[in-house]
This record gives structure tokens, sequence and C-alpha cells, in this order.
């Protein structure tokens, strides 16, 4: 069987069907552990009291949005350079679940930032980058649907998303490279400076939230791909 | 680059000709400035406290009103078809219809903002670091419009659709633009953001009108 052979949206959506359901699973007993570890096995932060459980969701979320903006523009890519449709339509598919965690860390950051910064929203580099991002998602999917002719929007948004790639660094660099309000990362790869518990909990949401974004991306491009094949046979003898 | 200059004087005579455009985006500029004080009140120390950034959010959004004439007209009249299909390098012609349509806007805007900056009671240095942003930081305005108005060419809500796809990648310019007359102003260095937005145009002008060529190809295919 060649690597190809999924790139058929025919084989690709039976595929879809079959995995979907197993990272469903997953993301729902990942994210159970990483509930239970979260709120009854990490202990209270000393400076922060509890309001710090927030990162348990807001950085997974944060780190998701980067990444799955980073799959899309490789799709994007990869739909420009080989002329796929299946890699189109995975952008098309990945583009709403990565605006939904860019906007959900966004919004539980604004809830942190509240009764620890005082301020629900300030114009620090990391934020504004992080609202770029959400900018360039939703440019992103108004531009795949602005044409008539779908394949001319998959192209449009696909050129698109790799120049929005540039921001990306700058999300993430931006805590280094300007000394504003939201603070370094305490992960790197070098070592962490967190609680161990607290660490296995954030890694636990990061691959529930991981599980969930491979899971809804694989279910959305199923519809997708049934919109854009109506004409062929084999929906039609769905 | 044998179709820059044909490319750049054939859209200057066309500006030129058709005078009107581009004084409107000029008269935009200066208008939408005007209200700023009338708006926020026309204390002079406020004034001065925000003229720089006002006057840079002033020649964004003159830059971007201006973006839809850059491509549109030609795409709905079938030029940029036959300009495609002559024998001219496609990034000649694309590179000087974008450094005419600095030419017409974001030039006129640099010159006339030091009048502008004059209104708001910014000092002689913080003006002269104010234009030298605008110079620096109009021509990478028009580089990411070209790109992103090309990509909307005969995309529905065309208008809308470029400020969502534009003004978002404008954001680093405005920052670092305000940021340097800004940084004047309360007597820090300007020269970091100066270089800042000077490499920003040096990536965008080597990096984005390859992409424009993109975009046009994509929607004359």
């Amino acid at each position: 069987m060649a690597w190809s052979y999924f790139s058929s949206p025919a084989t690709f959506y039976r595929l879809a069907r079959s995995l979907a359901p197993w990272f469903f699973a997953l993301a729902a007993l990942l994210a159970a552990a990483g509930l239970y570890t979260g709120f009854v096995v990490a202990p209270t932060d000393a400076q922060q009291g509890e309001v710090y459980r927030v990162i348990f969701i807001h950085v997974p979320a944060a780190w998701m949005s980067m990444f799955l903006y980073f799959v899309m523009a490789c799709y994007a890519g990869m739909s420009l350079t080989f002329n796929t449709r299946l890699a189109a339509m995975m952008a098309r598919a990945i583009a709403p679940t990565g605006a939904m965690f860019t906007f959900l860390a966004l919004w539980t950051g604004a809830f942190w930032g509240r009764p620890t910064w005082g301020t629900y929203w300030a114009w620090d580099a990391r934020m504004v980058s992080e609202l770029v991002l959400l900018f360039l998602y939703i440019g992103f999917i108004a531009l795949a649907n602005a044409f008539e002719d779908s394949r001319r929007g998959d192209r449009a948004a696909s050129l698109l998303a790799l120049v929005g790639l540039v921001n990306l660094p700058i999300i993430y660099f931006s805590v280094q490279w300007w000394n504003t309000l939201h603070q370094g990362s305490s992960v790197k790869f070098t070592g962490s400076t967190m609680h161990v518990a607290m660490l296995q909990a954030m890694l636990l949401m990061t691959f529930a939230c991981w599980m969930y974004a491979i899971g809804a991306t694989l279910t959305r491009v199923r519809s997708v791909i049934l919109e854009r094949e109506r004409r062929t046979r084999w929906v039609r003898a769905l | 680059m044998s179709g820059f200059a044909w490319a750049f004087a054939r859209d200057l005579r066309l500006a030129w000709r058709h005078p009107g455009e581009t004084l409107m985006v000029v008269a935009f500029f200066v208008l939408v400035a005007s209200l700023f004080p009338l708006g926020v009140g026309a204390e002079p120390q406020l004034l001065r406290r925000i003229g720089s950034g006002v006057i840079w959010v002033c020649a964004l959004l003159a830059a971007f009103l201006s973006l839809s004439s850059l491509f549109a007209s030609d795409y709905l009249d079938g030029t940029l078809e036959q300009m495609v299909l002559s024998p001219r390098p496609m990034i000649g012609w694309t590179s000087g219809k974008i450094a005419a349509h600095w030419a017409a806007t974001g030039l006129p805007l640099t010159l006339l903002s030091p009048l502008l900056a004059l209104q708001y009671g910014l000092d002689a240095d913080t003006v002269a670091i104010l234009a030298l942003g605008l110079a620096l930081g109009t021509p990478l305005l028009s580089l990411l419009g070209a790109a992103c108005s090309a990509l909307t060419l005969g995309a529905r809500g065309g208008g809308v659709l470029l400020a969502l796809l534009a003004l978002p990648l404008f954001v680093p310019v405005l920052i670092f633009g305000a940021g340097a007359a800004e940084a004047q102003a309360s007597g820090l260095s300007a020269a970091p953001h100066l270089s800042l937005l000077g490499a920003g145009l040096i990536v965008g002008a080597m990096a984005l009108p390859p992409a424009a060529c993109a975009a046009i190809r994509i929607a004359l295919d």
C-alpha cells in the first residue's frame, strides 16, 4: 500500500470515520486524568493560591493554538506544492479548532489575569500577537469561503496561512523579546521550575487537547469531504 | 527586473491622470487625523501624548483604503491577465506596481505627516523620527497590502475581507513605527524600532512580491 493511498478523499473518509472515536475516547481519558491531577493531586500555589489552576486549560490551549496553526500551514504548503485536494480540506478542517483554542487561551488568560494582575486585558506583546493569531485564523476561514470555486479558496487561503506563519515565532519569543506583563515560561526543554504534579497535570491536559483536536479535525474533515465530493459516485452510494 | 520601470511608470501615469484617487486618500488622512482632537479633547498635553500613534493609525487606514485599486481594476478589465501572459517576468512588474502604489499613497502621506504632527504639537525631533518611521513603514504597508489585495481578487465581500486579512498583518508595522516616535518623545533612542522597521522592510521586499505573484496566479487560474 503506497503512502498516497489515504490521500484520496474516498479512502480517507473511511479512515477518519474509524479513527475519530478513538481519539475522542483518548481525549476523554486524558482529560479525566489531567483534571483529577490538576484539581486533587496538585498542591495550591504558594503565591497565586487556587487561581493558578487556570493554567491547566490556559497553557494547553495556547500551545495548541500555535501548534495547530503550524500543522494547518504544513497542510496548506502541501496543498500548494502537490496540489492535493485532501491537504487543503485538512487545512480547512483544522482552522475552526485552532481558532477555538486561540479564543480559549485568550479567554482563560483574561480570567486568570483579573485576580492575579488586576486586569482582564493588557496590551502586552504576547496577548497582542495571540490576538493577531485569532484574526489570522478568522481571515483564513473567511478567505477560504469567499470564492465560488472552492479550489480557488483553498489555494488563496493556503497562501495566506503560509504568510501568517511569520507570527508564530513572534508569539513564542514575545516574552523574551519584550519584557512586558506576561511572564516567561516555566516549562522549557531543559527542565521545568514547576511542581511535578502541576507539570503532570498540564502535560495530561495538553495531550487531551491534542487528541481532541485530532478527533474534531477528523470529524470536520469528513463533512468537508462529503460537501466537496457530493457529486461523485461514491458519496451518492453512501 | 525589466518590467519594473515599465509598470512603475505606467501606474504612476495612471495615478497622475486620475489625481482624484490619490488626493482623496490624502484628504482622508488629514480628515481622520483632525477628528481625534475633536473627539478626545484638545488639551495640548494629551494631543502631544497621542499624536504620533494617531498619525500612524491614520496613515495605516489611508494606505489600506487605497489597496483595493492596486490590482482590482486591472483584474476586472483583463489587463492583469494580459500582463501575466506577456514575456516580461511577473516579479518585475508586480514590484513596479507595488512601488508605484507606494509613490502615489505612502510617499504623500509621509511628506504630509510633519504638518499633522505640528497640529498635535509634537516637537521637532519627534516629527523627524515620525516621518522617518513612516518613510520606512509605508513601503512595508504597500508590500503587505499588495499580497493581501492580490489574494482577495474576485472574492465575495472584497473590501471587508481585505480589511480582515491586511489589518492584522499591519500590526507589527504600527507597533514599531509608533514605538519609534514614542521612544523619541520620551527621551529614549528610536534606533532599535527604526532598525526593526528597516529589517522588516528588507524581508518584506524579498518575500512579499513573490507572494503577490503567487496570489495573482491563483486568481487568474
